[in-house]
């Protein structure tokens, strides 16, 4: 069985993100970039479904400037088998990235699809899903752990309360969440290994879908700064500071 | 970094190493430094990931790449807080074993290389004696052919490791000086077993990197067999030059990483520390000399990565590893005592950490060739003055 992963390129988690003074976007010059973390685990689940035996081969795609290359070889390092660059420098909206995935998978055929339940830049959580709708294919989001015997996948989801568990008929849409597994690190010989890997660079036009953007960005803004804390002297002030300052009592 | 920053696939590499050191926190490099225990997991951790081969052959298991990924590796290390009981704790299974790449037999490659890449083997590298220190032509050692091998005697100071390694990279005299052509003819390189009913290995009680020794070896008629020669017989100066360049750019490198984790921990300090009613990181008193060593860090790092990149390509890098090292460990150890400075008398306390980079950064300043000696040498080469020693 093969498994796709798509990867994206994301602003690193480590970076403070800093709001363009024109309000626009984000600024991404000189800024440390990664492969989205959901992604990773992502790809780790992939990778290890075929150090078990249950899939035969990892194919991660990326839609992205020429530099998501370099994603796709963190993703080849850690163990996927090759790579496809669906290269472009828009931006595209989750809806467009879900069609172009869709067109993958038509050429790709894959058995399951093992994504991130969101990327970290737009925080969307939606491609995942859909994807399994443009697919018709069932879909199982939040996963914190995978199991697949035959045509079904047992996933456990991590929701409101508790957990829950389904089983899908395979093929299907997994995405992951934080606790499905540990990604591994990039091991030096993998590392370079992964340099040898093939990596396909195709362009949004070579799939034939309708990529544009249906939604226009009013403004981007920095969240309001946290206020310090205040220590209060005894239970009176405190209602009193809700009541009157805080005004939710 | 043949260009003035890393390549993609020089960030994967030194991302990778962050990845492995993120595991070994402040607390575990300062108890190693406290008992003195080696950091086994530490290093075990690196082999496993396959750094220790990053500028080992392809065709034995490493992974082929240069000077620069080396030093972009032991950067790292130093930089993530080990420090030098990290660095030197894997400094030799780097570049140690360049003379027997350069000039071992295949068999000599095909056995022993693959073993200290996977870390089973652990090598020493015994230079340095008591008696000539520097002057490395007037060493004393003999290794004497017999039909058996050579057999091998004197007394050998500073060898790192030596309690641990099972190998034993030796160089020592098999002409006698007198007879030799030039003072450094005459001289060859040994790769054996570390026997130890045959070696001594004594201890020295010492200022910092506690974690990973430093010995006086007493050596009593150790026999190594005939292929445990490196090359030829006599050309062991020559051999060991090989490797003294990529060496001094490994300490420059390892030396700015310990300057920028003193750093790191002093500006974090220097933020949250409030005294006469502000963080004391607002005076300039504290600022401009945490400034200053950053500026002298990177412009040691640039030297240094050009000395690399000039190896790399085969270029003659002589007098830039020199400078660079000389500058590197200058900058380390500026860098610390800001830092350290910076922490008032907290700089003083081993929970901070910065008074264990401090006691580290000597090492560079000495080892493996002192301040003095490189100032000569670029007296002599660059400048064309008169040789002085
Ligand atoms: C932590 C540590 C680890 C080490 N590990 C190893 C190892 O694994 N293997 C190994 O072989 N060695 C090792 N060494 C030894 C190190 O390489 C030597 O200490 C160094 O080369 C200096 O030699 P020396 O100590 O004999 O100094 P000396 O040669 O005695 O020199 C003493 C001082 O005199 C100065 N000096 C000497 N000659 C001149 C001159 N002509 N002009 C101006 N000044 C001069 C020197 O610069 C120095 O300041 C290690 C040392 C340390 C501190
Ligand atoms: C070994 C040792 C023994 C000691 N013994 C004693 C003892 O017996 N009794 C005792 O009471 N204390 C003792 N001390 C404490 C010592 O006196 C203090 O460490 C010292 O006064 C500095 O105070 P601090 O550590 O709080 O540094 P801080 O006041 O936090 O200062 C930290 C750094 O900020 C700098 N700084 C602060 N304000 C300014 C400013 N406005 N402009 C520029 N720079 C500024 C300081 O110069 C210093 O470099 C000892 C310390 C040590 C290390």
């Amino acid at each position: 069985m093969k498994v796709l992963v798509p990867v994206k390129r994301v602003i690193d988690y480590n970076v403070k993100v800093r709001v363009k003074p024109d309000q626009t976007g984000v600024d991404l010059a000189n800024v440390k970039m990664s492969m989205n973390p959901f992604d990773e685990i992502g790809t780790e689940e992939a990778v290890r479904l075929k150090e078990k035996g249950v899939a035969t081969e990892v194919v991660v795609v990326s839609i992205g400037p020429a530099q998501a290359q370099e994603t796709l070889r963190t993703a080849l390092a850690m163990g996927a088998d090759r790579g496809i660059l669906i290269q472009t420098d828009a931006d595209l909206e989750p809806l467009a990235v879900a069609k172009l995935l869709k067109a993958v998978i038509a050429e790709e055929q894959p058995g399951v699809v093992v994504m991130g339940k969101q990327a970290i830049d737009g925080d969307n959580n939606a491609v995942g899903q859909m994807l399994a709708a443009l697919l018709d294919w069932p879909q199982a989001t939040f996963a914190s752990k995978i199991e697949i015997s035959g045509q079904t996948a047992s996933v456990t989801r991590e929701v409101d309360g508790g957990l829950q568990t389904l089983s899908v008929a395979l093929p299907a849409v997994i995405t992951a969440d934080l606790r499905l597994n540990e990604p591994r690190y990039a091991s030096l010989p993998n590392i370079m290994k992964a340099k040898k890997k093939p990596i396909d660079i195709k362009s949004t036009g070579d799939y034939g879908v309708d990529v544009a953007n249906r939604l226009t960005v009013v403004k981007v803004t920095e969240p309001p700064k946290r206020q310090g804390g205040a220590k209060v002297a005894d239970v009176a002030e405190l209602v009193s500071k809700l009541k009157n300052e805080a005004g939710v009592i | 970094m043949s260009g003035f920053w890393l390549s993609d696939e020089q960030e994967a590499i030194r991302e990778g190493v962050a990845r492995v050191c993120a595991d070994f926190d402040d607390e575990y490099w300062r108890e190693t430094d406290e008992t003195g225990r080696f950091p086994e997991a530490f290093v075990a951790a690196m082999a496993e990931g396959g750094w220790l081969g990053v500028a080992m052959p392809e065709s034995v298991g490493g992974a082929g790449l240069g000077l620069t990924e080396a030093s972009i590796v032991m950067q790292t290390v130093a930089e993530s807080g080990a420090g030098f009981s990290g660095a030197s704790a894997i400094h030799l299974n780097i570049f140690g074993p360049m003379p027997i790449v350069k000039f071992g037999t295949e068999a000599q490659k095909s056995v022993s290389l693959p073993r200290i890449i996977s870390g089973e083997d652990k090598m020493c590298f015994a230079v340095t004696e008591p008696n000539s220190g520097l002057d490395t032509s007037s060493l004393e050692t003999r290794a004497v052919r017999t039909n058996e091998g050579y057999r091998i005697n004197g007394r050998k100071i500073w060898t790192t490791s030596a309690q641990r390694a099972n190998k034993i990279l030796i160089i020592a005299r098999t002409t006698p000086k007198e007879e030799a052509r030039k003072p450094t003819d005459g001289l060859s390189l040994f790769f054996a077993d570390f026997d130890r009913s045959r070696i001594d290995a004594k201890p020295i009680p010492k200022m910092g990197r506690k974690a990973v020794e430093c010995n006086t070896l007493f050596i009593d008629d150790l026999l190594v067999p005939h292929d445990a020669l490196i090359g030829e017989e006599g050309q062991g100066f020559k051999y060991l030059l090989q490797g003294l360049n990529p060496e001094r750019v490994l300490f420059a490198v390892e030396s700015v990483g310990l300057g920028r984790a003193a750093l790191r921990k002093a500006a974090q300090y220097a933020k949250e520390r409030v005294v006469f009613g502000r963080p004391i990181g607002q005076n300039q008193g504290i600022q401009h000399p945490l400034a200053k060593a950053w500026a002298e860090l990177e412009a040691a790092n640039l030297l240094a990565f050009k000395a690399a990149a000039l190896h790399d390509a085969g270029r003659d890098c002589g007098a830039e590893a020199n400078a660079a090292k000389y500058l590197g460990a200058e900058a380390g150890f500026n860098a610390c005592e800001a830092s350290v400075l910076a922490h008032g008398g907290m700089g003083y306390a081993k929970e901070y950490d910065v008074e264990r980079y401090f006691r580290e950064a000597m090492i560079a300043r000495i080892a493996p060739v002192s301040r003095e000696m490189i100032l000569n040498f670029i007296a002599e080469r660059v400048l064309g003055l008169p040789k002085s020693y």
